[in-house]
């Protein structure tokens, strides 16, 4: 269906709502906007991937997120709520020591540098540096899960000798799934980005992943607290 | 033929490499020109969408399919069929209860009767029919031409088949679970619960729970993302808004059940305290985290089939619907209000008496929303021009039923009567004027309604019709005793009573109601095959409907659309601006490409490439399953049991050389 090219009559000009919402903001969604030709509207221009919200895996990330989110928040619910039934808490032993979980919050942080280098690369269609970032992000994250198996002996309970000992191994074990679940992504899109051929979808892979690190990263901050805190309260 | 070499260009890195990759992607996909899609049926475009969307022949194209339209026919086909099942148990219960001092089942087999039963309707058939229908319908109503991550659409099946038949295997060898379906602990914990009968129980729950999450987040993507262009919020059909409300509530309420599954799953194999109060553990936890998401889950029954209503009600009232607006606002505030309710199962726990009344009160003010509904649909009824169809039929069978179960839900909103009815038969009759009422009365509508999409043919109207009333009658005859027997105080769950008792003669008459349902749903059998077998063709639009999906053939191609829609109002078919587009042009004919838009104006922004079927996604769920079963028989195997499901995702997502090579074909960076 080749009508006559009527460009720069896109769909966005032709209807009065969406002027009006193009009159609010500065940019239009797509770099290149689609264009009406006759009856059709061409889309053969528009870019075939995109960054961030504009990528469907974005959003599938961040809802897979927020199932985990609910799921983090939901067990520590279950921990205050044990708590609250307990004449002392922990029932059994020491608080877990501060200093392993302590420096795995502070590997966290460090993570974060490569994570957004990578994801900064990944924008840029930097394959090198993605590459190198991505390494870089995967040393920490191993570091980080070495120190884990330090913190699970720092707890000092046994995850079957009372509902606190319970509750805190499964609170550091549910983080720990998520962590060692991201660290296999972020090697397994490495294997693509090192063999190659790399096509452009990659390099939105990897950006989302090092969206969903944020997530790791930041969950980490309230059930670290939890852990390492809420005996201490 | 479109000249493709400004789809190529601007594309990637530059260099040897790429020149190579070129070369590859021409060997693997044909010369240096893409085929364009936007022409109407029978031309050349229309041509190469053909091959490039069909499934493999044969027992491999079926078992990787991700056509979200197959695999939708078969969440409902498998839904319908364990409906079946768990109407069987209940048959084998009516006939139980149906005269005193029955000995026909004995106290063992009741119990895993109705835990079959009711985890069966809720778990296995309701939830999964109604997201089996959003899968089918959602991505057609929405103007495109698959889900969003179509291979996580087709795990989500198996891993729902696997669950289902599981449990039932289990039942089949006197392993059924018997703990109700709400599997309240110490009941179902290690202590109470020996064997394996609540470790399939737990199973099933991270299975279909699971199978629920993939799927939300799925059609949620495709609602947000995936709408033909100039599709705005505002123009987006009843049954869309339904669906994405659902699916939100499923992202926020399922996770709880998944934990509180495996809370017990690691009390019963690790020897954890979570519900232990001995070693500090609770056993009220339990409650809270499986009503937390229990009451929302009977929203997530209820709102499609409003959306289900809110379509079938313009189409045969030939009119929009009144108050839209309106509509989609109750929805939305019914999927809110749900999330406050829960507690109003644990009434008769000892919670604080204040906290109480704070659910008490959020359980009348759900009861607005949907009155605001009722009166628009009523509105829409009164002012339109009647075409009383059967879908139309149990729409308003419907509105009898549902009312009448949410007047029993004020009732036992209130605490003082809740005490006096919790865990009688009054309950039993409340729930399933709500649920059937509010669900499945719906879910016959728009079988009747969508069936001539999903096949191509019509049911037959006069069957219909005697169904309808059949099931109707035989309902109410079956479940308005319950009421009474309830108020006389017979508690739920009970193998058999006493003839002192005087409860035989109502259960006797809700029995004889029970025959008659079956009787009814025998009847909508019978229909289905004969209209399979030779019932009239339907055409692309048999009820003149206003909505996406009656633009395309009954049952639509592989592709959905020749070309994609562009939407210029609420309802597409009926009303047409003259200065529109009407479809969109310029998309990959050659290979599975599709378009992301924005999220309220529904601006095109993106080309998007489909996942191609593949094998993995099954064999990521049977690995899956075994598991779980693994680490049921020995705890290492819940770490060894890992490694497989480890590799089948890997492989999954691991891009083949055919998808790399189209990705470089039709690439244009952003």
């Amino acid at each position: 269906m080749s009508g006559t090219p009527t460009t720069g009559h896109p769909i966005e000009a032709s209807t009065s709502e969406a002027k009006a919402l193009r009159r609010k903001r500065e940019a239009t969604p797509a770099s290149i906007p689609a264009v009406r030709r006759g009856d059709a509207l061409d889309v053969s221009r528009l870019p075939s991937y995109g960054f961030g919200t504009r990528s469907l895996m974005w959003w599938g990330t961040a809802g897979m997120s927020a199932i985990e989110a609910m799921g983090f928040a939901l067990m520590i619910v279950v921990y205050f709520d044990l708590k609250s039934r307990a004449q002392v808490w922990p029932n059994e032993g020491p608080p877990p020591d501060l200093l392993w979980g302590s420096l795995n919050m502070g590997l966290a942080f460090v993570s974060m540098i490569p994570n957004v280098l990578a994801n900064k690369a990944a924008d840029d269609h930097d394959l090198r540096k993605v590459r190198l970032w991505l390494v870089a992000v995967i040393v920490v994250g191993l570091a980080l899960l070495g120190v884990r198996w330090l913190e699970f002996h720092a707890l000092h309970v046994r995850w079957d000798s009372s509902a606190y000992g319970s509750a805190v191994w499964t609170l550091l074990g549910l983080h720990t799934f998520n962590l060692l679940t991201n660290i296999v992504d972020f090697i397994v899109i490495a294997g693509v980005v090192f063999k190659g051929p790399v096509d452009g979808k990659r390099f939105v892979d990897v950006s989302e992943n090092a969206g969903y690190w944020w997530f790791i990263v930041l969950s980490w901050i309230p059930i670290y607290a939890v852990i390492y805190w809420g005996p201490r309260f | 033929m479109t000249d493709a070499s400004s789809l190529r260009g601007g594309a990637m890195p530059r260099g040897r490499r790429q020149k190579a990759l070129r070369a590859r992607a021409d060997a693997e996909i044909g010369p240096g020109e893409v085929e364009l899609d936007g022409a109407g049926w029978g031309s050349k475009a229309a041509h190469a969408l053909e091959p490039a969307w069909r499934d493999k022949p044969g027992l491999l194209g079926w078992l990787e399919t991700n056509d979200h339209k197959r695999i939708g026919k078969r969440f409902i086909v498998t839904a319908f069929l364990f409906f079946l099942a768990a109407g069987l148990a209940s048959a084998v219960m009516r006939a139980q209860l149906a005269f005193p001092d029955s000995h026909l089942v004995g106290p063992d087999l009741y119990n895993q009767l109705f835990t079959m039963h009711g985890t069966t309707m809720m778990f296995i058939f309701a939830v999964p029919v109604m997201q089996g229908m959003a899968i089918y319908l959602v991505p057609l109503m929405v103007g495109t031409r698959n889900t969003a991550f179509p291979r996580m659409t087709a795990c989500a099946y198996w891993l729902y088949l696997l669950g289902a038949l599981s449990l039932w295997f289990g039942f089949a060898i006197n392993t059924g679970a018997d703990a109700g379906w709400f599997a309240y602990v110490p009941l179902a914990g290690p202590e109470y619960g020996t064997g394996k009968r609540m470790d399939l129980w737990n199973n099933l729950i991270n299975l279909t729970e699971a199978m629920g999450l993939m799927v939300a987040v799925d059609v949620s993507t495709v609602i947000l993302k995936m709408r033909a262009p100039g599709m705005s919020l505002r123009r987006m059909p009843i049954f869309v808004w339904s669906a994405l409300v659902t699916s939100l509530m499923i992202i926020f309420a399922m996770p709880s059940v998944m934990l509180a599954a495996n809370l017990a799953q690691f009390d019963r194999m690790f020897g954890t305290h979570f519900f232990n109060p001995a070693e500090g553990g609770d056993v009220l936890v339990w409650q809270h985290l499986f009503w937390f998401f229990g009451h929302p889950e009977v929203y997530f029954i209820f709102i499609p089939g409003l959306g289900f209503i809110s379509t079938i009600i313009p189409t045969f009232a030939r009119r929009p619907l009144f108050g839209h607006t309106a509509v989609v606002l109750s929805m939305i505030a019914t999927g809110f209000l749900a999330f406050g309710l829960w507690v109003h199962h644990m009434f008769a726990t000892n919670l604080p008496e204040l906290g109480k009344s704070f659910f008490t009160a959020m359980s009348m003010m759900i009861a607005i929303p949907t009155a605001v509904q009722i009166f628009c649909w009523i509105a829409t009824l009164w002012t339109g021009r009647i075409n009383l169809r059967a879908p139309l039929l149990f729409v308003l069978g419907f509105f009898f039923i549902l009312v009448l179960g949410g007047m029993t839900g004020i009732m036992v909103g209130s605490v003082p009567f809740d005490l006096q009815v919790h865990d009688s038969y009054f309950v039993v009759a409340h729930l399933h004027y709500v649920l059937l009422g509010g669900a499945v009365f719906p879910l016959f509508g728009a079988f009747f309604y969508w069936f001539p999409k999903f096949t191509g043919r019509m049911l037959g109207e006069r069957l219909g019709r005697w169904q309808f009333w059949l099931f109707f009658v035989g309902f109410n005859v079956a479940f308005f005793p319950m009421h009474l027997l309830g108020l006389e105080g017979m508690p739920r769950r009970i193998y058999t009573y006493a003839a002192e008792t005087g409860w035989g003669p109502l259960n006797l008459i809700a029995t004889i109601g029970a025959a008659v349902i079956a009787v009814s749903v025998l009847l909508f059998v019978v229909n289905v095959a004969r209209s399979l077998a030779k019932g009239p063709l339907a055409g692309d639009d048999p009820w003149a409907a206003p909505t996406l999906e009656w633009a395309t053939h009954s049952p639509p191609p592989a592709f959905n659309f020749v070309a994609l829609p562009v939407v210029a109002s609420r309802e597409p078919r009926w009303a047409r601006e003259a200065d529109e587009p009407t479809h969109v042009s310029g998309l990959s004919a050659q290979t599975r490409e599709g378009l992301v838009t924005t999220v309220l104006d529904a601006l095109p922004d993106v080309r998007y490439s489909y996942p191609s079927p593949t094998i993995w996604p099954f064999v990521a769920a049977i690995t899956v399953v075994t598991w779980l079963f693994w680490s049921n028989v020995t705890p290492s195997g819940m770490w060894y049991g890992l490694i497989p499901p480890t590799i089948a995702f890997i492989l999954w997502y691991w891009p083949t050389r055919k998808e790399t090579a189209e990705q470089q074909l039709l690439q244009r960076r952003p």
